[in-house]
């Protein structure tokens, strides 16, 4: 089976629910998107996260309403450093997606999505915790994993795996 | 749903109220869970989960290992079934490189995949009885999970830590007698489950400890995040294995049990038939077994046999090669989601295309389904919670990682 290269075409990657979906409410949400191993991958705006995932659950044909997950992955040293990433599943349409935000290193700020589905609660606080991003309207914005006292963002690529001794 | 999104914070100082501490080390939190309880009298009126005493950065430590030295630290994750963590991220590395994998090596991993289901869901019986008050149900169900340590042992050489599934195939050729083995633990094993339900379904305490207790609904299950049988016991109809199929698991027929009443005893009957449905799977996996080689046709990526290396060049080298470099994986990233015992167990894997994943994360269930805890508790007595938390059936090393 060997590997298709990725499409990152917009025009051709528009019969896809989500994306259609994101196009036709607002296309300049959608920043680019690519297909790659069976999986799709929308860029999204960082200020229209929140309105684009209302948007997704409450979609009346393929409703994306279960938050499977919420990460990041740092990108130092180039920019913009952080990525934050949403896998998104319509159980009724046994479909997944996945969102993804850009942040500057130097203000990694981002909308929560708690509102939008409880359970993204955890993961967000999980990703504060190692990477430092910060989610505004969070109800409850503490580290997770980490002790309360605890100095840095481990998850960080500027971060030793050994730690700091 | 604002009510499921209330802030979790509990402050000392209310006059009727008192806090109390629960955990991190109580036998009945399942490992070092710590849970801060409001309480009035001995009505939950707050219940906020802390966890983190177990996190050991295994998410950072794969970003320093090549990509076949993180199979064993999946095993350490998730400890009651490292067969399905190995089997999550072999799939997902798999998927990256574009590997194909021979039948049967799909078809051992499915059929070792449905062993750990019913190894993990007889850890949880046990112990979640136990807790309630049922203390020989325990002895019984580790008197079966022995057995089924003892195959694993058979074929992995470990009871616990088993890293048998590898990138591109199985570590090992299955031993001689292992499916003989398998097959008598296949034909014991539905009575023993009959025994299990005599002890439990029909018996009135374990009713009412158990029945309208923690419900939670469907609704709400999907808004915090639950999956797996504690999903399904609020009457939501999904199983990744059935409608997202993985692994070759789309050649197997079974019945995906749901029960609608969303309390500890829907998930209880959720968990006891789905073992019936594994074993009724071990036997169709048994019966189908395809011949064939273990390994995908992939030097570059999976280790040659000892006998070739003590005979071809070529082999000696790729050896040689993938030890001390690894091998290296096109840039690009996968999600892949395997249904565990406790739910979706999501492997997120990032490749920069060098021999090291840029990125692992891994979307454990157990943390999703923890947030529905509270949501579960409040407003219900103290020993309602030791039942809730058996219910969702936690495992501390795979929420802290």
């Amino acid at each position: 089976m060997p590997l298709s290269p990725a499409i990152t075409d917009l025009e051709e990657l528009k019969d896809h629910p989500a994306l259609a979906l994101l196009l036709a409410w607002n296309a300049a949400a959608v920043e680019s998107a690519k297909y790659d191993r069976d999986e799709i991958t929308i860029y999204v705006e960082r200020s229209s996260i929140r309105d684009a995932c209302v948007l997704l659950r409450d979609d009346r044909k393929c409703p994306f309403n279960f938050l499977a997950d919420v990460t990041c992955v740092d990108w130092h040293p180039s920019e913009p450093r952080f990525e934050v990433i949403y896998h998104l599943l319509s159980i009724p349409q046994k479909e997944r997606v996945r969102l993804k935000v850009r942040l500057e290193g130097s203000s990694p700020v981002i909308e929560t999505v708690t509102s939008v589905w409880p359970a993204a609660n955890f993961f967000e606080r999980e990703v504060f915790d190692l990477f430092g991003v910060r989610f505004t309207g969070h109800p409850y914005l503490r580290r997770l994993l980490m002790p309360e006292d605890w100095e840095g963002n481990p998850m960080r690529k500027d971060y030793p795996v050994e730690g700091y001794r | 749903m604002s009510h499921l999104t209330a802030t979790p914070v509990i402050e000392p100082g209310q006059d009727r109220t008192m806090i109390l501490n629960m955990g991190p080390h109580h036998p009945s939190t399942h490992g070092v869970l710590r849970l801060i309880l409001e309480i009035d009298g001995e009505t939950i009126v707050r219940i906020m989960p802390d966890v983190g005493y177990l996190h050991t950065g295994i998410e950072k430590t794969c970003e320093a290992k090549f990509y076949q030295q993180v199979v064993p630290l999946t095993d350490r994750i998730d400890y009651l079934c490292p067969l399905t963590n190995n089997l999550c991220y072999v799939l997902a590395v798999e998927k990256l490189l574009g590997l194909e994998i021979p039948p049967k090596a799909q078809w051992m991993r499915v059929m070792l995949n449905e062993l750990t289901r019913i190894n993990s869901h007889l850890v949880w019986l046990g112990t979640h009885a136990l807790d309630i008050g049922a203390m020989s149900v325990f002895l019984y169900c580790f008197r079966e999970r022995e057995d089924i340590l003892r195959l694993f042992e058979m074929v992995s050489g470990q009871r616990m830590m088993t890293s048998y599934f590898r990138i591109g195939g199985l570590a090992l050729e299955p031993p001689l007698g292992f499916f003989e083995r398998v097959r008598q633990f296949a034909n014991r094993f539905p009575e023993k489950v009959d025994e299990y339900e005599n002890l439990l379904t029909g018996n009135p305490i374990w009713g009412m400890r158990t029945k309208g207790v923690a419900r939670i609904t469907a609704a709400d299950a999907i808004a915090l995040g639950a999956s797996g049988p504690t999903l399904r016991g609020s009457g939501v109809d999904f199983d990744l294995r059935r409608d997202m199929p993985y692994s070759g698991y789309e050649n197997f027929k079974f019945n995906v049990p749901v029960s609608q009443d969303g309390d500890v005893f829907a998930r209880y009957l959720c968990r006891v038939r789905e073992m019936r449905k594994s074993i009724a799977m071990v036997q169709q996996a048994l019966n189908g077994m395809p011949e064939g080689p273990i390994k995908a046709d992939a030097p570059k990526v999976i280790l040659p046999d000892r006998e070739k290396m003590k005979t071809e060049m070529e082999a000696l080298i790729y050896h040689f090669k993938i030890i001390t470099e690894g091998f290296s994986v096109p840039a690009g990233e996968v999600y892949q989601a395997v249904e565990s015992p406790r739910g979706e167990m999501g492997y997120y894997v990032v490749s920069d295309g060098t021999a090291k994943p840029y990125r692992v994360h891994m979307r454990a269930a157990c943390l999703a389904n923890l947030q529905l805890l509270p949501q579960m508790c409040e407003g219900r007595l103290l020993a309602d919670v030791v039942a809730a938390i058996g219910s969702i059936d936690i495992v501390l090393g795979e929420i802290d990682r």
